[in-house]
This record gives structure tokens, C-alpha cells and sequence, in this order.
């Protein structure tokens, strides 16, 4: 009666469940459209694999068990006294021990090998990218091309992007789901990632790190176009009105939420130091011997 | 006068908020005419508020748990509600500086406020019976260490209506939770309800361990302890090695907030990567900490029930104990994505996956006692059967994401909430209450409702499976924690879904509490009359129940593991020692209520910058234990007639109702 009503009930949401699920083929992680992203997806959809031929015979068991060794079934054997046996003890120490040892295997291997550190082999030129995240939107600079953004950056398909990240506000992560992994930014720090996208489109970038009120919102779009569309996209910037000054990083630096995408032309090549170096400058030390020599006043003017 | 506290600290525009003060006025209210109708004041003064003994001071934990699983879902049901609504133009109902501090309260609530009083107080209960002791080693200690966590809820709890609590996330991570960012009384209300409370846990780790060392019944080895108290060891280890590191940790953050240090703050050498190791390196044992006693206690359910002896005693022991020694070993896994290199994520990666061994050697081992058993399908049981499928899923994504490369893409998503839900819900929600429906006839001589038991299970189990594996799949399409609004309409039927499951999770808390009260009701229905209503094993079960304030009137004596199972198959069980001797006990005190509301007040006026208070509060605290240490007046005996009597009374109605 209510259990088998709870039991149909769980079917019925069981299958809605799974409907949703065939439904949505717009699952971003097992969607990806970078080789860091696909190395991923096959690394998870492997580890899920092996770890699964564990689980699925736990749960079978466990039903099977509990259904056979059921108090009301007096035909099945009852042993009160049998609470040792040093083969299963064995068994159950050791398959445990080799699924672990092969992912283990695995982790090494993947941690090395897709360390966001790590430059992407490729006869291309990679393009530089120097991410800041402010409260809360993001801010883009292209040192080679000297125009700074704001919540959209786009890059050449087939050509590796490096990442430089720091934050001038608290702690975010840098995170574009469908091309692969994240990193944080912190302030006064820099990190890095190495991504590439294999194939046109428009990505979804979020911080994946809770930074306060405004985070909700704190997306960017990242456009992976031809180097025609790429280039003409640079010009356009190059072109813009806006120049990026110490008074339009600083209007920048004040929270706000959901800003427009804006494009500024003049952006100091090493805007990015600048920043990471403004926390040591207000420490005290010697400007001198901690920033690149020529300092960027942009940072260093707040 | 009053440091920054003015009325406009009350927030009388949140229709929200002013509704719950009003509901808990009247609610208050209400209890306390009730308790002045009755004439209680006094009963409840003696008797329980200024009790020492350890089952009292254990049901009043679980008590207080329970409340707080209350309000924790109060927060949890309003962020899915705000989700689910929440997609594209609409904004739902809930304003950023509302919801993020219903994600933090939550968090916060439900680990220090819901799981650690509930395990806490099952510890409470359990082990000192399970070990033959009278009372734990400290017992003014214990009754401090309730107080002390009573004041981290009542800030916590004050928060809500004075003031306003964090909005930072359940771990507090600078340099959002710092002044520049963070300037109002949110993160102090935080840090002092914390303080105050893992003050008390450790005061009850270290009462814990001693008691579970020295106090053992005379051939009681290590080896032949009950699994439950091994875990609960294990457990205490771990609260003594890693809550200094919190109180620390949260003293570093306090000195950056009060004193203007600089300990994790971006500028003048302060750096959060130390805040966000420091804080993991308690945060992961803590999980452990909440975990372990479940599975001790699914250990005695599953045996019991199975009428079984546990299958590989010495393996579940070495497992825990293994447990408890990596748990130290893995902190970096919560941030893989912080840059810290290849060889460092990957070290913590595989020792993450290492755990997973003692583990999944515990579930083969729950496995084996069902084999060629005889598994009465009661309440606990399911609750135990439950928790055995849903923890392998979630061990399962554990796993997952301790390979860093997969943490880069699964890190801070709703994978990661699916994830800890699923081992927390699924074990250490479900062994909580499998264990409360275990021993509660130990705690209060009757059985609680076995129908309405189950209604709770599957409500549980299956809006746990609705509300979380929605969210595993909003991971996978690129959906990160702590959003409270999103423009990706894709996501809303999941979100939806997830609602409808807390509502029938809600069904589930419903049925609980509806049990507890039916089972009251009927309490001369389902009565234990001899102390052991599922054919136990270990000794709680060999007392009448609810025991008698002195537990053992003789202490027994120990030869084998499930000495009392053993007694029974012998025969030996319920003999009547040929006389009785004086008992020595401890007397209730009122020092550990005086010192909690002084700690009350104390962080209270921290809290809002009010210094003569605090100053008041601190000495209040310092010399009500002054006062107490020169109390010569503390312990008693009650005498060998009284036991006697006490005894006979109960051999006598055994005698009736057989």
C-alpha cells in the first residue's frame, strides 16, 4: 500500500528523471570543444567506468542480501557464529586496492599532463591573454595588441591561449566550462592556464568561485572565431574611443554588477604586473625592486 | 554605550525575517507560560539545565539538533525555491544580501549546529554504557561543553533577528570575509558562534577520549570495545587534533578583523592561500569526525539486526583507524585549483582515493554481517540499507573528483553540492537518525513508531535521489555553486525537480518529527520493559531502560566482544548481584549554564563592539569556573540500600510484565 505508492512514485520521477537527462545533450563538461576540455571528459568518463564496477555490484548486493537473508526467509541459511573468513577479507582489501591503484595511475599521469600550467604543444603562436577579475566582471588585456576588454575575450580557433589570471578584488575562479579546466585568481598573485578551442563558437565564461553579492552575474562571453574574424574583432577594439587610463581602470574597479561588454584601446602592455604589484607597493617595500621596471601608473595610481 | 548596535540592526523591512521573530516570540512565549503553568521551573533548573549526567546532557543535544535541522532546511528549501524560479528575466524573491547569507547559514548550521550536536549527543548517550562506565570522565566538563555549544546557537540564531549573519560562504574565505569586504557584523556573528561552540568540542573531544580509555569495564581490551565506541574514539582523536586548527585559524581572521592584522588580507603581506590550507586542514577531518560515528552505528544496527556478530571485527577497527590517520592527508583536494602544481595535486589526489579503501572494506564487512543472517527489516535497518546505496554513489563522485585533472572541471559546481550532500544526507543524516531510532528506546524506555519510521525513510530516500541527482547532471552542464540567479534556461527543469525533492524531503522531516511525537503519545503501547527491545549485543542493552542515573548498578565484568549476547547465550544475563554497594556520583552543578551565558554575552558584545560587556562576559566566565573550582561540594554516594531499592523496583515490574 504506501510503500508500494512511494515505490511507484520513485519509478514514475525515476524515469522524468532520466527523460531530462537523454533531453539535455547541452551538458558543457561532457560537451567540450578544446583538447583540455576532451582529455577531461574521457579521463571522468573512465574513472566513472572502473569505479562503477565496484558500485553497481555493492548495490546488487546489498539488495540481494537484504532481500535473501530477510528474517521472514527460514529457508536461507542462518550462521549466528560466522563473522570472520580470511579470503573474503582478502577479496574485499584487495579490489578496493587495484581500482584505486589504476586510478592512481591515472591521476599521476592526468595531473602532469593537463597541469593548467603547462604550455600546449602547437606550431602556432599562441595568443597572450591577461585576466584580472574585479567585483564583478571580468577584465581583459591582449598585451601584444594593447586593448584591454571587459566580459568578452576571443581568440583563433586552433591556436593555444595563455592565461595569466589575478584578481584585484577577492578571490574568483577563471572558468570557460566547454574548453576545460579552471583556476583561481587571487589577488597579488598570478596563475596561469593553457587552453585551445577546436572548433568555432561562443562559450559560456563564469567565475566559479563565490565572490559576494554581484557574482551571479559575473559572466564573459569567449569567442573562438577564424583569425580573419579575430583580427578584425582586435581592429575594432584598437579603434575604440575609450582609452584604457588610470581613471578608466579606476572606474572599473569600483563594484558594479553586470557590466556591458566594452572594448578599450591603449592599454598598457604590462597593465597586469601593475596590478599584481600594487599589493606590494602599498606594503611598504621598495616599488623599485619588487615591480618591472617600467611601472604601469595605472595600477599604482588608486 | 553600545558599540555599533542600534535598533536600526533589527531588520524590520524583511517580511521573511520579522514573520520567524514573530513565529519564535510566540513560540517562546508559549513554552515558557507553559513551563510557569506546570510549575516546572524548578524541575527543568535541577533536572536537566544544571545536569551532569551524560544521558540527559545527550538528549538535550539531540534536541537541540533537531531544532536546528529545522532551521538549516528552513534555509535549504528557500535557496531551491528561489532557484527554481529564479531563470532569465525573473529574480525571484530572494536579493543577493538575503540569499547569500541563507547558503552560509545553512552550511554552517547544518555542520556545527545540526551534525556535530546530533553525533555529539548519540555519543553522549551511547558510549559510556557501552563501555560500563557511570558517567563520562568529566561530567561538570560535559554539561560545560553543551553550554558552551547552547551559546554558539543562540548567537548563530540572534544573528537572524539582530544584525545580520555572513555572507560569505559556509567557511568564511578572505578576503571576502575580511573588513574591506565584509564590513558589517555577519562574519563576527560567525566567528564567535564558532569559537564558542568548537570551544565546546573540544572541551567534549578530550572528556571523550579519556573516558573511553580509562574508564572501560574491568576486561574491557581494546580489542574487545563495541565498534561504536572504536569510531567514537577515533572521532575524539580526531575533534583534539584538528579544532585547535580551527579556533586558530578563525583567531587569525578575527585579529585581521578587530586588531587590523594582516594575517589574509591582499595587501601588506597577507595572503588567503594560508587561510584556505589552514581552514581545510580542519575541514576535511571534521567530515571524518561526522561520518565515523555513523558508521559505527550502522555497525551495531546491521549486527543486531542481522542477529549476527559483525563481520570482521578487527577490519572495521584497522578501516577506522586508517580513516582517521589519512583524513589528516588530503586537505588540498577542496582547491586543486589553485595552482599549486602537478606532483602536490597529485599527491593529495591519490591519498584521497586511498581512503576510499578502508571504506569500501567497512561497506563489504556491512555486507557480509547481512550474509547468511536473519535481517529483521526494521526502521534502523533501512535507514542502514539506505545509507549502503547511497553512499557508494556518493563515495563514487568523491573519487571522481579527487583526480585533479576532473576536479578542474567538477571544482565549486553543483556536481561538488550533489557530491557532499550525498555522504552527508546519505550518511551521516541517515545514520544520525538510524541511530536515534536504535537507542531511543535505551534513552527513553519506549519505542518509537515503526510505521511512520519507514513513511520518514522513503520520503527521505527518494527526495534525497530527486533534489541531488538533478544536480549532479546541472554540474555537468557547466552550473557552479552559489549562483542565485542564472540566464541559462536549460537549467530551470532540473532545478525544479531538485524543489519538488526537498519538498518531499520536507515530507520526510514531517513524518520524523510527527514519529517522535505519535511514539510520546503512545508511549504505553510500545514500552521496554526490559531494557532490551531488539535483542542486543553489546551492554547498554543489559540495563533497564531508560537506565538509571548511576547506568550499572554493579559494574560488569568483561570477557568477550558482545559480552552481552554472550551472556544471554549462556545464561548469564540479568543476575542479580548477591548485594549492592555504595555508588559514587557527581552532583548537578549550575557553574557550566553561568559560564555558557556569560560566553553568550561575551560574544555577543564582540559581536557589536561592546566593550564593557565583553569585558563583564569574560569575567563572568572566569569566575563562575573560579567559583566552581573552589566548590568542595561536588560528588556524593548514593547508598547501597537506595541502589537496592532502586533495583528491586525494577526486577519487580520485569516480573509483572512477563
Amino acid at each position: 500500500m504506501s510503500k508500494s505508492f512511494f515505490a511507484n512514485a520513485g519509478r514514475t520521477l525515476c524515469v522524468g528523471a532520466m527523460m531530462l537527462l537523454l533531453a539535455g545533450c547541452n551538458m558543457d563538461i561532457l560537451n567540450p570543444k578544446g583538447d583540455i576540455g576532451a582529455q577531461e571528459k574521457t579521463l571522468l568518463l573512465t574513472a566513472t567506468g572502473l569505479m562503477l564496477l565496484v558500485v553497481v555490484p555493492v548495490i546488487i548486493l546489498t539488495l540481494w542480501f537484504a532481500w535473501k537473508y530477510r528474517a521472514s526467509n527460514t529457508q536461507a541459511k542462518y550462521d549466528p557464529k560466522w563473522s570472520h573468513s580470511t579470503a573474503i577479507e582478502v577479496v574485499v582489501w584487495t579490489i578496493p586496492c587495484i581500482i584505486v591503484g589504476i586510478l592512481a595511475v591515472l591521476t599521476w599521469k592526468s595531473s602532469h599532463e593537463l597541469d593548467p600550467y603547462r604550455p600546449l604543444q602547437s606550431e602556432v603562436k599562441p595568443i597572450e591573454i591577461d585576466v584580472v577579475s574585479l567585483d564583478w566582471k571580468w577584465l581583459f588585456i591582449y598585451p601584444e595588441y594593447k586593448i584591454a576588454t571587459v566580459n568578452e575575450i576571443q581568440f583563433p580557433v586552433d591556436t593555444p591561449v595563455n592565461f595569466r589570471i589575478t584578481s584585484a578584488s577577492v578571490m574568483n575562479s577563471f572558468f570557460i566550462p566547454q574548453l576545460g579546466s579552471q583556476i583561481y585568481s587571487m589577488a597579488g598573485m598570478e596563475t596561469k592556464l593553457h587552453l585551445i578551442a577546436r572548433e568555432a563558437g561562443t562559450y559560456a565564461g563564469i567565475s566559479a568561485n563565490y565572490s559576494g553579492s554581484g557574482f551571479s552575474g559575473m559572466r564573459f562571453k569567449a569567442i573562438a572565431s577564424s583569425q580573419a574574424d579575430f583580427e578584425q574583432w582586435v581592429r575594432n577594439a584598437q579603434a575604440s574611443p575609450s582609452k584604457m587610463t588610470p581613471e578608466a581602470y579606476q572606474a572599473l574597479v569600483s563594484p558594479s554588477e553586470h557590466e556591458p561588454v566594452a572594448y578599450y584601446s591603449g592599454a598598457e602592455p604590462n597593465m597586469f604586473d601593475g596590478i599584481i604589484y600594487q599589493y606590494m607597493a602599498s606594503a611598504g617595500m621598495d616599488t623599485g625592486m619588487c615591480t618591472p621596471a617600467n611601472t604601469p601608473k595605472i595600477a599604482l595610481s588608486e | 554605550m553600545f558599540g555599533k548596535l542600534t535598533l536600526d540592526a533589527i531588520p524590520y523591512h524583511e517580511p521573511i525575517v520579522m514573520v520567524t521573530l514573530a513565529a519564535v516570540v510566540i513560540l517562546g512565549a508559549a513554552m515558557l507560560g507553559a513551563v510557569t503553568y506546570y510549575g516546572k521551573w524548578t524541575y527543568l533548573w535541577k533536572e536537566w539545565l544544571t545536569t551532569v549526567d551524560h544521558k540527559r546532557i545527550g538528549i538535550m543535544y539531540i534536541i537541540v539538533a533537531l531544532i536546528m535541522l529545522l532551521r538549516g532546511f528552513a534555509d535549504a528549501i528557500m535557496m531551491r525555491t528561489q532557484l527554481a524560479i529564479a531563470s532569465s528575466d525573473a529574480a525571484g524573491y530572494l536579493p543577493p544580501h538575503h540569499y547569500d547569507q541563507i547558503f552560509t547559514a545553512h552550511g554552517v548550521i547544518m555542520i556545527f549546529f545540526m551534525a556535530m550536536p546530533f553525533i555529539t549527543g548519540l555519543m553522549n548517550i551511547v558510549v559510556p554504557l557501552q563501555i560500563g562506565a557511570r558517567d563520562v570522565a568529566y561530567p561538570f566538563l560535559n554539561s560545560l561543553s553543551f553550554w558552551l555549544f547552547g551559546g554558539g546557537v543562540v548567537l548563530i540564531m540572534m544573528s537572524l533577528f539582530v544584525g545580520e549573519f555572513a555572507a560569505t560562504g559556509w567557511l568564511a574565505y578572505p578576503p571576502l570575509s575580511g573588513l574591506d569586504y565584509s564590513p558589517g557584523v555577519g562574519v563576527d556573528y560567525y566567528i564567535w558562534a564558532l569559537q564558542l561552540s568548537g570551544l565546546g568540542t573540544t572541551l567534549s573531544g578530550i572528556n571523550f577520549i579519556v573516558t573511553i580509555l580509562r574508564m572501560r569495564a574491568p576486561g574491557m581490551t581494546m580489542m574487545k570495545m563495541p565498534v561504536f565506541t572504536w569510531t567514537a574514539l577515533v572521532t575524539n582523536i580526531l575533534i583534539v587534533a584538528a579544532f585547535p586548527v580551527l579556533t586558530a585559524t578563525l583567531a587569525l581572521l578575527t585579529v585581521d578583523r578587530y586588531l587590523g592584522m594582516h594575517f589574509f588580507t591582499n595587501d601588506l603581506g597577507g595572503n588567503v592561500m594560508m587561510y584556505v590550507n589552514l581552514i581545510w586542514i580542519w575541514g576535511h577531518p571534521e567530515v571524518y569526525i561526522l561520518i565515523l560515528p555513523c558508521f559505527g552505528a550502522f555497525s551495531e544496527i546491521i549486527a543486531t539486526f542481522s542477529r549476527k556478530s559483525l563481520f570482521g571485527y578487527k577490519s572495521m577497527v584497522y578501516a577506522t583507524a586508517a580513516i582517521g590517520v589519512l583524513s589528516f592527508l588530503v586537505w588540498l583536494h577542496h582547491f586543486f585549483t589553485m595552482g599549486s602544481g602537478a606532483n602536490v595535486n597529485a599527491f593529495f589526489g591519490i591519498a584521497t582515493m586511498i581512503i576510499s579503501v578502508p571504506t569500501g572494506v567497512k561497506i563489504f564487512n556491512w555486507l557480509f554481517t547481512m550474509y547468511r543472517g536473519r535481517v529483521e527489516i526494521t526502521t534502523p535497518v533501512l535507514w542502514t540499507l539506505g545509507f549502503m546505496i547511497t553512499f557508494v554513489i556518493g563515495g563514487m563522485t568523491g573519487v571522481l573528483m579527487a583526480i585533479p585533472a576532473v576536479s578542474f572541471v567538477l571544482h565549486n559546481s553543483l556536481f561538488l553540492i550533489a557530491h557532499f550532500h550525498n555522504t552527508i544526507i546519505g550518511g551521516v543524516v541517515f545514520g544520525c537518525i538510524a541511530a536515534m531510532v536504535y537507542w531511543f528506546p535505551k534513552a527513553f524506555g519506549f519505542k518509537l513508531n515503526e510505521r511512520l519510521g519507514k513513511y520518514s525513510f522513503w520520503c527521505w530516500f527518494i527526495g534525497f535521489f530527486m533534489a541531488f541527482m538533478p544536480l549532479y547532471i546541472l554540474g555537468f552542464m557547466g552550473m557552479t555553486r552559489r549562483l542565485n540567479h542564472y540566464d541559462n534556461p536549460a537549467w530551470q527543469p532540473y532545478l525544479i525537480v531538485a524543489w519538488v525533492g526537498a519538498v518531499i524531503i520536507a515530507l520526510g522531516i514531517f513524518f520524523l518529527l510527527l514519529q517522535i511525537f505519535v511514539s510520546i503519545r503512545d508511549r504505553k503501547k510500545n514500552v521496554d520493559f526490559d531494557g532490551d527491545p531488539w535483542g542486543g549485543r553489546t551492554l547498554e542493552w543489559s540495563i533497564p531502560s531508560p537506565p538509571p542515573f548511576y547506568n550499572f548498578a554493579k559494574v560488569p565484568q568483561v570477557s568477550h566482544l558482545d559480552q552481552f549476547w554472550h551472556d544471554k547465550e549462556t545464561g548469564v544475563a540479568y543476575q542479580r548481584p548477591a548485594h549492592y554497594e555504595d555508588i559514587h556520583m557527581p552532583r548537578n552543578t549550575g557553574a557550566g549554564v553561568y559560564i555558557g551565558v556569560a560566553g553568550t554575552l561575551l560574544g555577543f558584545a564582540l559581536v557589536w563592539h561592546i566593550w564593557w560587556l565583553a569585558g563583564l562576559g569574560l569575567a563572568g566566565m572566569i569566575g563562575a569556573f573560579i567559583a566552581r573550582a573552589y566548590d568542595r561540594d561536588v560528588d556524593y554516594y548514593v547508598k547501597a540500600d537506595e541502589v537496592a531499592r532502586i533495583e528491586n523496583a525494577h526486577y519487580e515490574s520485569l516480573k509483572q510484565a512477563a
